[in-house]
């Protein structure tokens, strides 16, 4: 008898996790997924460190518009300017959040936008260099309430 | 798309200035993650790409995905050297364009 209750029990577990797995869809990507989206970004997930700075929010209240702003410490010249930075959301169904192929034209080397922010996790951001070199940096952000509908 | 998008810029500027250009375009920016009521999927629509050019120029281009905010904000810089006629064009999934343009004098 008290077997039975044992096994019913599991099987109850283990019938709840099933249902909480196939309600937890819209699945955020895995770890190879963020590395692979940023890999066919840059050509690599591992970066050098320093000359990008991400800020944003550390808790925030509303997934759906988290503000953010990407500086890249460049003189923004023909000759040493910042090509493109990519934004990756690490924790989103669809890692990639945007792309900015910049130029010389901008005079410096920052943008501003909003993104939004299924879950908490780390955001990076990565600039390619007009000399090919790669900076990025993370920075994590808490989710109250989750930004990818439902 | 049909609304203006609106674009905060001077009116003018010194040579050589840094100028901070605001954008804002009205957009549901539909993920495609999303279910109706029914249950099906709402297919994706997004502005996927926004262009700015400086006297014909393409001084900046942004490839957005899914996790750009509903009604997206961009802000940046621009050099502006002389008077410039500053173009920005904002393209959807549906393939519709809005565009909207603005001077800057260099006196």
């Amino acid at each position: 008898m008290n077997q039975i209750t044992l096994v019913s029990r599991r099987s109850f577990v283990l019938g709840t996790g099933g249902l909480a797995a196939l309600l937890a869809l819209p699945q955020a990507a895995s770890a190879n997924e963020w590395q692979a989206a940023l890999e066919g970004l840059v050509g690599t997930s591992s970066p050098a460190e320093g000359r990008v700075d991400l800020a944003m929010p550390e808790i925030a209240e509303n997934g759906n518009v988290v503000p953010f702003d990407v500086t890249v410490d460049s003189p923004m010249t023909d000759a040493d300017y910042v090509k493109a930075v990519h934004v990756v959301a690490t924790g989103n169904p669809t890692p990639g959040v945007a792309s900015y192929m910049m130029s010389p034209g901008m005079g410096e080397a920052t943008v501003s936008s909003r993104m939004r922010l299924g879950k908490t996790q780390e955001v990076i951001a990565v600039a390619e260099m007009s000399d090919g070199s790669v900076y990025g940096v993370t920075t994590t952000v808490k989710v109250t309430i989750g930004g990818c509908g439902g | 798309m049909a609304a203006k998008p609106r674009v905060k810029a001077p009116k003018s500027a010194a040579a050589g200035e840094i100028v901070t250009i605001k954008t804002l375009v009205r957009h549901a920016m539909e993920t495609g993650q999303r279910k109706d009521a029914d249950g099906n999927k709402i297919p994706r629509d997004i502005i996927h790409t926004f262009v700015c050019t400086v006297n014909g120029k393409e001084v900046l281009r942004s490839n957005w995905e899914s996790a750009v905010s509903a009604n997206p904000y961009l802000a940046f810089p621009l050099k502006i050297d002389e008077t410039s006629e500053v173009v920005f064009s904002w393209t959807d999934d549906q393939g519709e364009t809005v565009s909207t343009k603005k001077t800057i004098t260099v006196a």
